[in-house]
C-alpha cells in the first residue's frame, strides 16, 4: 500500500520509547511489503538505531545536532524535513506523544498531508488503509481514511502490539548532516516531575485514586502499589481539584485517556467523564466503600471496602505472589 | 496587545454519545465551550487586563456556535467572529478548520493567539500547530503557565508530566493545558454586556476561499460505539480473602500480573 514509510523513533531517558516500536508495527501494516525507514533525531542517538531495526525497520537515518538535545518544533521540523526531502516517503508515522502531537500537525501542514492522530488500530481494506481512533475520549470510535497523496499518522501508545524483537535483523544506519538554523522557542530547563520513569500514557498498570484517597499522603500508598506492579499513578478530576495531586495525573475527558492492561480504581466513584478516559482498559479493578458506586458497573473485579485497608493487603499479596513465582 | 482565541463548541462532557443512521446524533445535546478553549479564553482576558489591548474569540462553526461565542464575551472577551462554513463545506477535518482560521488571521494584526491544546470531541490537537505553521509563527503547545514581558514570553509546557520552561517572543501561538488557570463564570453584568458586544459573521466567500481550498484531507467512513462493558464480579468474604482471590484472578484468569 506504500513503497516507503518513515517512522520517527522517540527517545526518553536514553532509550527508545515502546510506542516507537508500536509505530513500526503500524507502519508495516500500512506498507505491506514496502520499506520502513526509521528516523532518529537528537543530540546523541546513533546507539539506538539498532533497536529500530530489530523491531522491524529496514534501515535507519539519524540526525544528530546539539540543537536537538531538547525537542523544539523548529529544531525537529528542520531535521525531519531534511530527511523527508531526501527520502521522499509516501507516509510518516509517529507516536501520539508529547512530541508526536506537537510535531506531526506542523509537518502535515508543510507536506499538505492528511493526518489521522491517535490511532488505536489500522487495517487494509481493499484499496484503502482504514484507521480507527477514539473520539469523545473513547465514548465512541471513528474509522478514517486519508485522501491526500502523502499520509501521516500518530499512534496511541499501548494499542498496536510491537513486533517481537528479532536480533537477526540487520540494516543500514545512515547519518544525515543537517544545518539547524535559529530556534524560535528555546527550552531553558526541564523539570522532571514524573516519578520513577513510568509514563502514565504508556504504563501497563495504572493505579488511580479519587476523592476517596482523601489527601496527598493517601496518594503515596497508591504509588507504593503502582511501584510494586511496575505501573503509574493516575487520578480523577475530583482528586486533582482537591489538590491531592497534580493535574498532569488526571485521567478522563479533560485529562489523559489511558488503556493499560490493568486499571485499579481506588476511591473513584466513576463519573462519566472519568470513565471515558479509562473504560477501554483491558482489566478494571474497582475498590470503593460505596457498593452503589458507578465504577462497579464497568469493573471486571470489584472489592467493596475501605481502600486504606484493601490497598496495603493488596501490596502484601502481590509481594507474596512475586516471591512465589520468582 | 492584540489577542485572538480559537474556540470550538463541543458536546457537554456529561453527554452520552448516540449513533443514529451512522452519524453521531446531536439532537437535544447541550453544547459548551471546549473546556481547553475555556482556559485559553480566561488566559487571554487576564493578559489583556494586565497589558491592555483586545481579545477576539474566533470560531469555525455554524449559527448555533453563537451561544458559546456570547459566553466567551460574557467572560470578558471584547469581540467575536463566527466563520460559518456549514453551507459551503460538506466534509471538514482539521486541515479545513486550520486553513479557514489562518486565512482569517493572516489579515489581522495579532500579537498572541491562544487555543485549547485539543478539543474533547475529536481530540486530535492538530489545529493550533497547523494554524501557526500556516501563519509562519512559532508555537508552544500544552502550556500550564504563561508570562509576557514586552515581546518576551516565558511559558511552562507540560510534556507528559514533566515541565519544560520555554522562552520565545511574540507573535506566538500557544495551546492551553489544564492547570493553566481557573476559568471564571460569566457575571450577570458580563452577560448583559455581552449582548451588545460585536459579533461578526463571515463565510468562506468573505475570506476569498472556495470549497476546494479547504477540502478535507481525511474522511470519516464509519463511527461506532465501543462494546458495552458489563459489570464484572464483586468479590465476597472477608477483606483479606477477597484480596487474595483478586490477586489470584489477576494472575491466573486475567493474566495481567
Amino acid at each position: 500500500m506504500a513503497d516507503k514509510i518513515l517512522v520517527v523513533g522517540e527517545v526518553a531517558e536514553g532509550k527508545l520509547r515502546n510506542v516507537s516500536f508500536e509505530a513500526i508495527a503500524a507502519a508495516k501494516e500500512i506498507a505491506q511489503d514496502g520499506e520502513i525507514v526509521g528516523v532518529l533525531l537528537g543530540e546523541q542517538v546513533e546507539n539506538l538505531a539498532g533497536d529500530l531495526i530489530t523491531h522491524g525497520a529496514d534501515r535507519v537515518t539519524i540526525v544528530e545536532h546539539d540543537k536537538l538535545k531538547y525537542y523544539t518544533p523548529d529544531g525537529f521540523t528542520q531535521a525531519l524535513m531534511a530527511v523527508i526531502e531526501k527520502e521522499n516517503p509516501d507516509g510518516i508515522v509517529l507516536g501520539h506523544t508529547s512530541i508526536g502531537k506537537d510535531l506531526a500537525p506542523r509537518i502535515a501542514t508543510k507536506l499538505d498531508a492528511g493526518l489521522v492522530s491517535d490511532i488505536t488500530a489500522v487495517e487494509v481494506v481493499g484499496e484503502n488503509v482504514v484507521y480507527t481512533r477514539p473520539i469523545y475520549s473513547g465514548k465512541a470510535f471513528e474509522k478514517k481514511i486519508i485522501t491526500s497523496e502523502t499520509f501521516m499518522v500518530t499512534v496511541r501508545p499501548n494499542n498496536i502490539p510491537a513486533l517481537e524483537k528479532d536480533e537477526s535483523r540487520t540494516g543500514d544506519v545512515e547519518r544525515l548532516e543537517v544545518e539547524i538554523k535559529d530556534l524560535r522557542t528555546i527550552v531553558k530547563e526541564v523539570v522532571k516531575k514524573k516519578s520513577e520513569g513510568v509514563d502514565l500514557s504508556e504504563a501497563k498498570v495504572v493505579v488511580a485514586g479519587g476523592r476517596g484517597v482523601k489527601s496527598a499522603e493517601g496518594f503515596k500508598l497508591l504509588q507504593e502499589l503502582a511501584d510494586e506492579l511496575g505501573g503509574a499513578v493516575g487520578a480523577s478530576r475530583g482528586a486533582c481539584d482537591a489538590g491531592y495531586c497534580d493535574y498532569a495525573l488526571q485521567i478522563g475527558q479533560t485529562g489523559k485517556v489511558v488503556t493499560p492492561d490493568l486499571y485499579i480504581a481506588c476511591g473513584i466513584s466513576g463519573a462519566i467523564q472519568h470513565v471515558a478516559g479509562m473504560s477501554n482498559s483491558k482489566v478494571i479493578v474497582a475498590i470503593n466503600k460505596d457498593p452503589e458506586a458507578n465504577i462497579f458497573k464497568i469493573a471486571d473485579y470489584g472489592i467493596v471496602g475501605d481502600l486504606f485497608e484493601v490497598v496495603p493487603l493488596l501490596i502484601e499479596e502481590i509481594k507474596k505472589l512475586k516471591a512465589s513465582v520468582s | 496587545m492584540n489577542i485572538f482565541v480559537l474556540l470550538k463548541s463541543t458536546f457537554d462532557t456529561e453527554e452520552k454519545i448516540v449513533i443514529q443512521d451512522g452519524r453521531i446524533d446531536d439532537e437535544g445535546v447541550e453544547w459548551i465551550i471546549n473546556p481547553y478553549d475555556e482556559y485559553a479564553v480566561e488566559e487571554a482576558i487576564q493578559i489583556r487586563d494586565e497589558h491592555g489591548g483586545e481579545v477576539t474569540v474566533v470560531t469555525v462553526g455554524n449559527e448555533d456556535s453563537e451561544k458559546q461565542l456570547r459566553q466567551a464575551l460574557a467572560m470578558g472577551a471584547d469581540k467575536a467572529v463566527l466563520i460559518n462554513i456549514e453551507e459551503d463545506v460538506e466534509e471538514q477535518d482539521q486541515y479545513t478548520t486550520a486553513r479557514v482560521l489562518a486565512e482569517y488571521l493572516k489579515d489581522q494584526d495579532f500579537d498572541l493567539i491562544l487555543a485549547g491544546n485539543l478539543a474533547i470531541d475529536n481530540a486530535s490537537g492538530q489545529v493550533g500547530p497547523r494554524v501557526a505553521e500556516l501563519l509562519d509563527i512559532p508555537y508552544i503547545t500544552t502550556i500550564t503557565k504563561l508570562t509576557i514581558d514586552g515581546d518576551k514570553v516565558t511559558a511552562v509546557r507540560d510534556a507528559e508530566g514533566d515541565e519544560e520552561h520555554i522562552e520565545a517572543s511574540l507573535p506566538l501561538l500557544v495551546t492551553a493545558q489544564q492547570g493553566l488557570n481557573e476559568p471564571r463564570y460569566p457575571s450577570l453584568p458580563g452577560i448583559m454586556k455581552a449582548k451588545k458586544k460585536p459579533l461578526d459573521e463571515l463565510e468562506l466567500d468573505d475570506l476569498d476561499l472556495d470549497e476546494e481550498d479547504v477540502e478535507a484531507k481525511t474522511k470519516r467512513i464509519e463511527v461506532f460505539l465501543p462494546p458495552e462493558k458489563e459489570a464484572g464480579r464483586i468479590l465476597q468474604g472477608d477483606l483479606k480473602e477477597q484480596v487474595q482471590e483478586l490477586v489470584q484472578l489477576l494472575h491466573k484468569e486475567a493474566k495481567v500480573i
